[in-house]
């Protein structure tokens, strides 16, 4: 194919994909206009009238749905952070013993990583809070009165409150990361040559000191990106909340979009804060592996 | 090179395909007529409103006010696609023109009907309701009052969460609410003991009750937290399809109060034929009038509709009647005559 033809088809394949979006968001405009649903934001202002089971700042149902929305965006990082810290932990601790020599560990974290990858993260959800949660006795765990509770209610942990949905949630998305986790840890391990290990050992070191001073750091490279992309999925997982009555930000829009009526104005909203969110985590898990990076490079 | 072609044209004919539906000005009702076929939003899920049944139908009052709908409109009752929707997904559905009719037990509320809120249009109620709790009766809990600092399970997106918060806050008294998406889920929650009591519209929690391992244990209290009519709903811009579905649902209670019935109608058609002096029985079954034709139907859509549904009460019996699957005593249903609020305008 010659040039010429090589640049009037891409401008053609432009034109046509540009005028397509046009007519896309023209006929969205057209039609919202049409069914009087223009564009507008006044509503964020008025009074939420409903109540939240979980809010980490003080909130009551005569408060705005801005507040309301904050409320839920605070929910949502409180799991988010939480479920990345834990999932992270466990992650590792599973990716090191499906690689290391011990042939029993290595077979129990296969089958963790087998189970909960070949199952939907709804499902499991839905079995850590309907069976494992609320199916919790309130006689079933010794109690220490005032210090440690436990029951279907949820976990309370000196003066701490953590509601069964919270913890259904946070058991079920670290779980199900983890297992992502812990393969993205394999890979970044055996992407290191061989000829290292022999080398550490032959220096003498530990196998625990050998892997992390020697295999860990030139493992991380190839870890971090792998990484960066299991925590976006669990943000975005985290809107599974709905399904176990946990008042995340999702399901608070959906409740504000059926006392509202502004479907397109609230997804908006949704879309833009989660976007935000996950540029935010991109760009730190950037800056993490520019630092990596720069550090081997002066060693 | 020919793939890529073809592959563009291909995304083209189905992003203009997207791009052309709802810019039709003219009404549904001929889009109905024109697809052969009406869409009904349903819920799916509430034994005695609509419910999946084992062999793949869905039965119930909703699910006939949709069937009466389509033998108005198509002349069919059976040439329905039925969409199960959720409580959040309901209205949207409507405004995006993915269904035809809502009939999914919707609260009839100002916010809903008027253009500057959810942009619907309201038919006439077809069930009068009213929210209330279920608690377990070993509990001990009898009124309201008693579920302070109690949690309680409510499906969320719904007028029921804003209820439940209002007669709450109204009577000073802080609970917990654990929402969830669905009906189901309510239940599981509330069996579980997550929950001191579940609400929800109290036809609603005799259903689910009826799916108990053991109803006895589960009352009903008493007090009654909200006015909830459901009705039928559509998109509040097409006037046209509202008045035909408005003047269906009116059929349905003015043959009630006629006394025609499915069984009756063919009779009553050939009565009417025989004696002109019955002015209002032949406009009411399209002989005389053209009382059809002014909203969009053929003249004889009540025979039509009467004779696939048959009228009201004989709804209201097959589904949510004595000897059916969810008894609901008829109390404010009934027709006004006897003592409920059912009642149609004149046919004329």
């Amino acid at each position: 194919m010659k040039i010429n033809q090589k640049i009037f088809l891409q401008f053609g394949i432009c034109i046509i994909l540009f005028g397509l979006i046009g007519i896309l968001i023209n006929n969205l405009i057209i039609n919202l206009i049409r069914t009087g649903l223009g564009f507008n934001f006044s509503w964020l202002l008025k009074p939420a009238s409903f109540a939240l089971a979980e809010h980490p700042l003080p909130y009551t149902s005569s408060d705005s749905y801005t507040w309301a929305l904050i409320i839920g965006w605070l929910n949502s990082l409180k799991v988010i952070f939480s479920s990345l810290i834990l999932a992270t932990f466990l992650g590792t601790l599973i990716g090191f013993a499906r690689t290391g020599k011990n042939a029993l560990l290595g077979l129990i974290s296969a089958g963790y990583i087998t189970i909960i990858r070949q199952t939907p993260l709804l499902l499991q959800l839905m079995f850590w809070y309907f069976v494992g949660f609320l199916g919790l006795k309130d006689n079933m765990f010794i109690q220490i009165k005032n210090i440690f509770n436990i029951s279907n209610q949820g976990v309370e942990f000196s003066g701490l409150n953590f509601s069964s949905e919270f913890l259904a949630l946070l058991m079920g998305l670290s779980i199900f990361t983890s297992a992502y986790i812990a393969e993205v840890i394999r890979g970044g391990i055996l992407s290191v040559p061989r000829g290292q290990w022999e080398a550490f050992r032959s220096l003498g070191l530990s196998e625990s000191k050998g892997l992390i001073r020697i295999i860990i750091p030139q493992a991380l490279p190839a870890i971090i990106p792998g990484l960066t992309s299991q925590y976006l999925n669990l943000a975005k997982n985290s809107t599974l909340a709905i399904a176990v009555g946990y008042s995340d930000i999702y399901a608070i829009n959906d409740t504000i979009i059926n006392q509202t009526g502004r479907a397109i104005e609230c997804f908006i909203i949704l879309l833009v804060s989660f976007l935000l969110l996950n540029l935010l985590i991109t760009n730190i898990m950037e800056l993490i592996n520019r630092l990596i990076l720069k550090s081997r490079q002066y060693s | 090179m020919r793939r890529l072609v073809s592959g563009i044209v291909g995304l083209a004919a189905l992003l203009a395909g997207c791009a052309t539906t709802n810019q039709d000005n003219s009404s549904r009702l001929n889009l109905i007529k024109n697809r052969n076929e009406l869409i009904c939003g349903v819920s799916g899920k509430i034994p005695g409103f609509s419910f999946l049944k084992s062999d793949g139908s869905y039965q119930g009052l909703d699910v006939d006010i949709c069937k009466a709908f389509a033998a108005a409109i198509i002349g069919d009752s059976e040439k329905i696609q039925y969409r199960p929707l959720t409580a959040a997904e309901r209205f949207t559905a409507i405004k995006t023109g993915e269904i035809d009719i809502l009939s999914r037990n919707t609260t009839f509320t100002l916010s809903r009907d008027s253009l500057g809120g959810n942009g619907l249009t309201f038919a006439p109620v077809v069930f009068h309701d009213g929210q209330g709790l279920m608690v377990k009766s070993e509990s001990g809990i009898d009124s309201l009052r008693d579920l302070a600092n109690k949690s309680i399970c409510v499906g969320s997106g719904t007028t029921t969460e804003q209820n439940i918060n209002d007669a709450f806050e109204s009577a000073s008294l802080p609970y917990t609410p654990i929402k969830y998406q669905d009906l189901n889920q309510v239940v599981a929650g509330y069996l579980q003991g997550r929950c001191s009591a579940m609400t929800s519209d109290r036809s609603q929690l005799a259903a689910a009750r009826s799916g108990f391992k053991n109803p006895k244990e589960h009352i009903i209290l008493d007090d009654v937290l909200s006015k909830e009519p459901l009705a039928p709903a559509s998109d509040g811009q097409d006037q046209k399809l509202a008045d035909a579905m408005r003047w269906v649902v009116f059929a349905l209670i003015s043959a009630e109060e006629q006394g025609i019935t499915k069984s009756n109608i063919d009779e009553k058609v050939q009565i009417a034929k025989n004696n002109p002096q019955l002015k209002p029985l032949r406009r009411f079954l399209g002989i005389d009038g053209g009382l059809g034709e002014k909203i969009g139907l053929s003249n004889d859509f009540v025979v039509k509709v009467i004779s696939s549904t048959g009228n009201y009460g004989e709804i209201y019996e097959r589904h949510l009647g004595q000897n059916s699957e969810v008894p609901i005593p008829r109390g404010q249903n009934e027709l006004y005559k006897k003592g409920g609020v059912h009642i149609s305008p004149p046919f004329n």
